[in-house]
């Protein structure tokens, strides 16, 4: 399939999506929608650097939290449309991706892995520290309820993070198909042979951080309008570094559509757990399946569903 | 002349006071610092064992401290023991507890091959239930031990030494020189020493590696059972205060020179005391971005760290 096949495809299943969400016509279903995209988006950006190259990113949530909080200094400033916000945060996040992979991706990858939890800590002090941006006490976004064309502000902001998701995968399966997309599958199996046979790991990681920190600041750039008070606690929040890894991992990491099974199954099942069980139970539903997956099926559900039909062939 | 009451007289009186006042406040910050890195040492010595000897890369390690804390803390509430010496009488079970741990690992990931990606994905997982869980039992609420000695302290003029922080800074310091020896002049220590370096020459030996791993692995795991009692002696503690110790032990383990006993004391007291002068002249909410911060300039500048080529 083509690339702007898969466009089409991915735009008419979007619309769909939308379409039932408005016909179900219950604003939550916006709301609960809005929060799996977003996982969505989150899940493919950590698949593109952890998946496709192999460097794990605990710091999920500090990219995202950077996305969040450009859109509270550029509102603060002056009120803009959220598409400027997605690329200013976008930028923010991914040359804070670009400085992290150039200090740290020279050495092992767990000193990667290690650097990007420092990243969340260092990042979520100097918020907490920082006045203008509310500091410890958060900041008030005081969204609009109308919006030109669309109406309904929250439909308006599904509409967003659902073209962001439908960016983030046609972004990711290109990368799979592409020379880039190889070159990082080298880095995963075998970093020192790919040195040896003259690719140029350390530019392709480089690219790879970039890339998937600015995804994850996209995600979280709308964020503040979405839930109108931000805090730091809750933009560095613990679920998005523990889901953004888990979806994947439970998806399957070597496919783009891996992250997207991750993403719908765990974030559908933890919107249902908040509403009938409790949040923290949700949380620990992840941290379970987690471990059991890379446990017992360690390439995901893809994995399985590609070994099954393996077996009937 | 001048006369005590003019301005001028009086500002400098005023100045020499805050002077002296600040020299004894860095001095009270300094030995503060360097209770504080003893105590580091012990929370880090399990990751020096495990990351920095065997490679294995532990980041659930503050999770099994926190563990260690709130065993202090039940056994403390409910029949009254002293924290430490519960944590003393917790380290066979906690040893257990790190070979059981070990033995997943190494079935499902080391075995296989697939440790790098996969085998952090576990122990963040395990991190993550272990926090989840706790907060799911107790809540959020802040919990502490009742000991003679957690209220008192030794006072030589100005200078002011907490019991609660002393006790677990000695303890620290007892315990480190023991795993020191233990590594140094036993056959199991020397191997363990040896394990990561080259196991085809251990095997030569008649040692099983995996054995020796595994016990390696156990002994980092007991270490948490002290350590986390001597955490609720310094600081009440709630599910989440682990976090902060993930960025403090990996920033003493890498600066320490990774699996240098000697090496993670200094970079212990090294991060005791900037931290404690961060915390008392610019204020403590600055002070967790230290360790994190020293860890990422580490990183960048000085991987091999402070003691290494």
């Amino acid at each position: 399939m083509r690339t702007w096949q898969f466009l089409v495809i991915a735009c008419g299943v979007g619309a769909l999506v939308f379409a039932l969400a408005r016909w179900l016509g219950n604003d939550y279903y916006f709301f609960a929608g809005y929060t799996v995209l977003q996982f969505v988006v989150l899940a493919t950006a950590w698949n593109i650097l952890g998946g496709y190259t192999g460097y794990v990113n605990f710091g999920s949530a500090a990219f995202f939290a950077l996305g969040a909080y450009s859109s509270v200094f550029l509102h603060k400033f002056h009120p803009l449309p959220i598409p400027i916000l997605i690329i200013a945060g976008g930028a923010v996040a991914g040359l804070v991706g670009f400085g992290t992979g150039y200090l740290t991706l020279r050495l092992r990858g767990a000193f990667f892995a290690i650097a990007t939890l420092a990243l969340a800590v260092v990042l979520q002090t100097l918020i907490v520290n920082w006045d203008y941006v509310g500091g410890s006490r958060g900041a008030y976004i005081i969204r609009p309820r109308e919006i030109a064309i669309v109406g309904n502000y929250i439909e308006y902001l599904f509409l967003i993070m659902l073209t962001l998701a439908i960016a983030a995968l046609t972004i990711a399966r290109t990368i799979e198909r592409s020379r880039l997309g190889y070159g990082f599958a080298t880095i995963r199996d075998d970093e020192l042979a790919a040195e040896a046979s003259g690719v140029p790991t350390l530019k392709l990681k480089l690219i790879a951080t970039t890339l998937s920190g600015a995804m994850m600041g996209m995600a979280g750039a709308p964020f503040p309008y979405y839930i109108g008070y931000l805090e730091p606690s809750s933009a560095f929040g613990l679920q998005y570094a523990v889901n953004s890894i888990a979806m994947p991992l439970i998806g399957g990491t070597t496919m783009w559509v891996g992250p997207l099974i991750g993403a719908v199954l765990l974030g559908t099942l933890q919107q249902v757990a908040t509403v009938t069980i409790s949040s923290a139970v949700n949380l620990l539903l992840v941290g379970v399946l987690l471990v059991a997956f890379v446990i017992i099926a360690p390439k995901g559900i893809v994995g399985l569903v590609q070994d099954r039909m393996r077996r009937k062939d | 002349m001048p006369v005590a009451g003019q301005p001028a007289v009086r500002r400098r009186i005023a100045h020499g006071l805050v002077m002296s006042l600040s020299i004894e406040l860095f001095i009270n910050a300094l030995i503060a610092g360097m209770l504080l890195g003893g105590f580091y040492a012990a929370v880090t010595v399990g990751i020096s064992i495990s990351f920095g000897i065997l490679d294995i890369v532990n980041i659930a390690h503050p999770a099994f401290v926190i563990l260690g804390s709130y065993i202090a803390y039940i056994v403390n509430s409910n029949l009254g023991v002293d924290p430490i010496v519960t944590g003393i009488l917790a380290l066979p079970a906690f040893y257990f507890l790190g070979a059981a741990v070990y033995q997943v690992y190494y079935t499902s990931f080391e075995k296989r091959g697939q440790d790098s990606l996969r085998g952090l994905a576990f122990f963040f997982g395990l991190l993550f239930i272990a926090e989840v869980g706790l907060i799911l039992v107790f809540g959020v609420d802040y919990r502490y031990v009742k000991a003679i000695y957690v209220d008192q302290s030794l006072n030589f003029g100005f200078i002011n030494l907490p019991l609660r922080m002393l006790i677990p800074f000695a303890m620290s310091l007892l315990g480190l020189a023991l795993l020191q020896l233990f590594l140094s002049r036993t056959f199991t220590g020397r191997a363990i020493m040896a394990v990561a370096q080259d196991q085809l020459a251990l095997q030569l030996m008649a040692a099983n590696p995996i054995r020796i791993k595994r016990i390696a692995f156990a002994l980092s795991i007991a270490t948490c059972a002290l350590a986390g009692a001597f955490l609720i002696v310094i600081q009440p503690v709630e599910p989440s205060v682990g976090r902060e110790y993930i960025g403090r032990v990996f920033a003493i383990c890498v600066l320490g020179g990774l699996g240098s006993l000697p090496g993670t004391l200094i970079a212990a007291l090294l991060l005791g005391v900037v931290e404690s002068l961060t915390a008392t002249f610019y204020g403590p909410s600055w002070a967790p971005a230290v360790g994190f911060g020293l860890l990422l300039l580490t990183l960048a500048f000085r991987p091999a760290g402070l003691l290494g080529r």
